[in-house]
């Protein structure tokens, strides 16, 4: 019994063991200083088909929570007070 | 488009002015022709409210070759040399989004600088945040450092003084006011005028997005709860392109290519083109088809609103097109002639074949609005508190404890971030009265410093306006520098409130009597009014930037003690006035009575004396008495050199705290050697000067005879430890 | 002498080191990144500065510039290599040095005098310097880290590699006195024929005691020597 109920647990615990990414991207007006240089030194390196690029940040995060609502909601926490400049990011939030 | 009433309230325009607008068109605008008007008669482009009382400052003397009115002042230095310099304010965007608002603030400044042809050689900033336990101070002070850092750094300019503030006046409006001081040569100033007809308008630099529009319009609207809903109002500085856009432009400033250049800032390519036709009596006819715009789909509104950063407009001389081109494509810098200048005295605005504005170039700059609003004089507070009914306090503990404050301690944590020898002629960096730095190849320096007094100015505005301009006078000389001029950021809250228009009024005329009176005029400036939110406007905060002239730099002066057993004395009589002092706040927490009174000849006196012995090489290090009072002068002059003081208890003395932490004006503190003291003595006297010998320097410890006696690097730690632990 | 001071947009530093250089009697010319020949020059020199604003990576798209290819061609032929701050993360991104610069490990721009000790004086470049002697120069930087394969530090280490570390003003190599986290303290390297030197501190802006020190000195004498 202890065993089946020790089991368990370790299955429980897997299942809370989740994996999301946040995709950081500046919003749509926004100069992106960065992207440009590196678009204008690719173009210049020979890819002239390039038309655009722009530069964001990517999080890889582990949550320990039970229900995905709840986790998605927790990382939605973490964007909005820390990761994300709210002013000029927008971000995504897919579960991996 | 029907202009409705909500529209023109959206633009920042009252009744009354809409009816000007339809007055001098002799129609109703269309909704561009409306945001035109809206950008160039808000406050912070048209000085709408302030114009009246700025007119009463001395702007001339015989060192000033261009006084307020142009993109940054000018003076003359000698030898075909010329110092092109100007504060300015980005306080709201910098509330909003810290890093960007500061960075954009620092790139705008500079652009100032060198659309004037001045290559810029220092940056100083002057910045005010709320109380360090405010939710946001953090936040915001660690934005702010490291946007003007990150923009000055970059762009290869050393930043080299300033101040930083904490005070809850600013806990929801902080300030942030950059300076920017570059170098010309005399032949080689260029203007914003506009002159001769049909000549090409050129845009050059960024792209145009849509950064900022309506920028200039939030710079004058207080803040309420919906603040936050203003967000995408906020430019992205890019300080790189930057500093393309300016080896570009004073590459092309080698020649006689440009007539006149302006950079676009506040409401971007409308003021710009604006003030260029106005100075020059001309018109300008413009073709927004052939901005170079960043995003797709940007319409004449956008274009002409948009405050995308880092870029400028130049009208050329004839057949200099290719030339100039050929510069700017060398710095990948965009290139595009989109007008001419007319003789129509219009702004005609076309795009895609079809006009789109006429607006007279006067209805948008001399026909602005300008008020004279009503405003209450202050009256002197009386003073209030006895020292004798205060509670006791030891005076060893009241000293540590301001010397641990947050306003009063050590700024290494700030100026670490900011890289202070690029360009190789930085004599003296920050940490003393005044930063240094050497005409480059030349053995002539200028010395820079910025200031402010937001309690004195609050209590009471004309004696804290003057006194402002004194301690910047002090500031310079104690560099070994001769005070040349000024240039002013004058931040008030909101000037429809008579009692801070007063405060603007009195501040103003504080200042203009000690620039009078100290031969110190002012050559440019900028007015940030509206600071302030749900109607609690912040204190009055006049920040005075200065430059002197140090004709001969053989060695730099700053305030580290030079070597032990030196004779320290204190310039100008002290009377112990605890009024507005660091000493009645931080350890009494009294914010009630009037501020030190200022004796502008003692200030003339004191500060010609204190000259004269610096130039005839008598004078080892030198400080100005200023917050804190006396002791902590001495602390500063102790700690950062390692050289520690002997303080003897002065003979007549009524109150030591009063003599301690008073704080008068007009005081230096001088140390010289002993082998010295006759002929320093004796240019005191000639000079009428009051002066008292207070200690000499010793070894390892800080010391009040009969108080205290405390070892250097205690005080050393205890001064250096509030920012990193903040 | 001749030198050559490649200038890339961004470069902040080139006019300080073109000043130092000629304060020293060299025969320099300025280089701009565009161009695909470089002058005849005895040493080429990288300068500091943020060029292309550092965007991407510090020195990553100046290390596409055409003219690196002359200057590894150069390099390669012998001809010496001096990159300073911005300039030694752009050798380090070409691959002519070894190693990577990281950010600060208190993450944030640092910008003071620091002490430096001379590790190796038997190269080219710091010859006129006493081993083990102290002295001041100044730094300016967010990614001075340097970084290192465990492997790659023993050869720099074996084969005297390494020209300066960070001390204190006593000499003591320690973390107190490494401002910015690199590995054993380490300030600047030299390549394995000795021709090329990386640093990220700026001798430049220490030749001219009323503006500073004159501790940076020895190092355009031992050059010139």
């Amino acid at each position: 019994m202890k065993l089946i109920l020790v089991k368990l647990h370790q299955l429980n615990s897997r299942k809370n063991k989740l994996k999301f990414s946040v995709t950081v991207t500046l919003k749509k007006d926004v100069l992106d200083p960065q992207g440009k240089v590196v678009q204008q030194t690719l173009q210049n390196m020979g890819m002239k088909t390039l038309k655009g690029l722009r530069q964001g940040k990517y999080f890889e995060i582990d949550i320990e929570e039970k229900e995905e609502i709840t986790a998605k909601k927790k990382i939605e926490e973490m964007c909005k007070k820390l990761l994300i400049n709210l002013i000029i990011e927008d971000y995504k939030i897919n579960k991996i | 488009m029907k202009i409705s009433d909500k529209i023109v309230e959206k633009h920042g325009l009252k009744t009354d002015e809409f009816l000007k607008i339809k007055t001098l068109l002799k129609r109703e605008p269309n909704l561009l022709e409306l945001g035109i008007f809206s950008a160039m008669w808000n406050e912070h482009c048209s000085y709408k409210s302030s114009k009246i009382h700025l007119k009463k400052l001395p702007t001339k003397n015989k060192n000033v070759i261009q006084g307020p009115g142009e993109n940054a002042g000018v003076i003359d230095i000698g030898d075909d040399d010329a110092i092109i310099f100007k504060i300015e304010s980005h306080n709201h965007p910098s509330f909003i989004e810290p890093y960007q608002g500061a960075a954009t603030g620092v790139g705008g400044i500079l652009r100032d600088v060198f659309t004037m042809g001045a290559r810029p050689i220092a940056l100083l900033n002057s910045i005010h945040f709320g109380s360090p336990d405010h939710k946001k101070t953090r936040n915001l002070l660690n934005g702010v450092v490291s946007g003007i850092g990150g923009y000055g750094n970059c762009i290869g300019v050393p930043t080299v003084a300033g101040e930083t503030k904490f005070n809850s006046t600013y806990n929801e409006n902080i300030l942030v006011n950059a300076m920017a001081v570059g170098h010309a040569k005399k032949d080689k100033i260029f203007y914003s005028k506009a002159k001769g007809l049909n000549k090409s308008v050129v845009y050059v630099g960024s792209k145009t997005g849509r950064d900022g529009i309506h920028g200039a319009s939030m710079a004058s609207a207080e803040f309420d709860e919906n603040s936050e809903e203003k967000k995408p109002t906020v430019q992205v500085g890019d300080p790189f392109t930057e500093k393309l856009l300016m080896e570009a432009c004073l590459e092309l400033m080698k020649d006689n290519s440009i007539i006149s250049i302006q950079d676009m800032g506040a409401a971007g390519l409308t003021s710009s083109s604006v003030e260029m036709a106005y100075k020059g009596d001309l018109g300008l006819e413009i073709d927004l088809s052939k901005v170079p715009c960043r995003e797709e789909n940007m319409t004449p509104y956008e274009m002409m609103l948009s405050e995308s950063q880092e870029r400028m407009l130049i009208i050329l001389e004839d057949n200099k097109e290719e030339k100039a081109k050929k510069i700017f494509d060398k710095w990948d810098l965009d290139f595009v002639v989109i007008g001419k200048t007319t003789s129509t005295k219009n702004l005609v605005l076309n795009f895609k074949e079809n006009k789109v504005a006429e607006i007279p170039i006067d209805a948008l700059s001399s026909k602005a609005p300008l008020y004279d609003r009503k405003w209450l004089k202050s009256k002197l507070p009386k003073k209030n508190t006895k020292i004798k009914d205060l509670k006791k306090v030891s005076l060893e503990e009241s000293f540590l404890k301001i010397l641990s404050s947050p306003n009063n301690s050590n700024k290494k944590w700030i100026t670490d971030q900011y890289d202070q020898m690029v360009m190789c002629d930085t004599a003296q960096r920050s940490g003393s009265d005044a930063a240094i730095i050497r005409i480059h190849n030349k053995e002539k320096a200028i010395a820079v410093t910025v200031d402010s007094s937001a309690n004195y100015c609050k209590s009471h505005p004309l004696t804290g306006g003057k006194q402002i301009v004194c301690e910047s006078w002090r500031n310079l000389i104690c560099a070994g520098s001769k005070p040349i001029a000024i240039t002013n950021c004058l931040n008030f809250g909101n000037p429809e409130n008579p009692e801070i228009m007063g405060e603007f009024a009195e501040c103003v005329q504080g200042i203009k009597e000690s620039c009078e009176f100290l031969n110190f005029p002012v050559v440019s400036g900028n007015v940030s009014f509206y600071n302030g939110t749900n109607n609690k406007n912040i204190f009055p905060t006049p920040v005075i930037g200065g430059v002197g002239l140090i004709k001969n730099l053989k060695k730099t002066l700053n305030h580290n003690f030079q070597r032990e057993k030196s004779i320290i004395l204190l310039v100008g009589k002290t009377f112990g006035h605890l009024g507005q002092s660091v000493f009645l706040q931080e350890i009494h927490s009294i914010t009630d009575g009037p501020p030190p009174d200022i004796n502008l000849t003692n200030e003339k006196n004191n500060g010609e004396a204190v000259l004269k012995i610096i130039e005839k090489n008598l004078i080892n290090s030198a400080h100005d008495v200023s917050s804190g009072g006396l002791i902590l002068t001495l602390a500063e002059m102790a700690i950062h050199s390692k050289i520690g003081i002997k303080i003897s208890k002065p003979k007549k003395l009524s109150n030591i705290f009063e003599y301690f932490f008073g704080e008068d004006q007009g005081r230096y503190v001088i140390e010289i050697n002993q082998d010295k003291l006759t002929l320093v003595e004796k240019i005191l006297k000639e000079n009428n000067v009051f002066y008292e010998q207070i200690g000499v320097t010793q070894k390892n410890n800080f010391e009040l005879t009969g108080e205290f006696k405390l070892d250097l690097l205690d005080l050393y730690n205890i001064n250096n430890q509030w920012y990193y632990k903040y | 002498m001749n030198s050559s001071v490649i200038v890339f947009p961004g470069s902040n530093c080139d006019r300080d080191i073109a000043n130092a250089l000629e304060r020293f009697q060299f025969k320099n010319k300025m280089v701009w990144h565009k161009e695909t020949t470089l002058p005849k020059s005895d040493i080429i020199v990288i300068p500091g500065g943020f060029s292309y604003g550092d965007y991407l990576r510090s020195g990553a798209i100046a290390a596409k510039s055409n003219i690196l290819n002359e200057v590894i061609k150069a390099a390669n032929s012998g001809c010496l290599v001096l990159g300073i701050c911005n300039g030694f993360q752009i050798l380090i991104e070409t691959g002519l040095l070894k190693g990577t610069l990281l950010r600060n490990k208190k993450l944030k721009f640092l910008s003071k005098d620091t002490h430096v000790k001379i590790i190796n004086n038997n190269n080219k470049f710091c010859k006129n310097y006493q081993t083990n002697s102290v002295i001041k120069l100044n730094i300016a930087h967010n990614e001075g880290n340097y970084f290192t394969s465990a492997s790659h530090l023993e050869e720099l280490k074996s084969k005297d590699l390494i020209a300066f570390k960070y001390c204190d003003d006593k000499g003591n190599l320690n973390d107190e006195s490494n401002p910015n986290g690199s590995i054993d303290n380490i300030a600047g390297i030299l390549n394995e024929k000795k021709n090329i030197l990386g640093m990220m501190p700026h001798p430049e802006r220490m030749v001219d005691k009323l503006i500073s020190s004159d501790d940076g000195a020895n190092l355009f004498l031992s050059i010139l020597n």
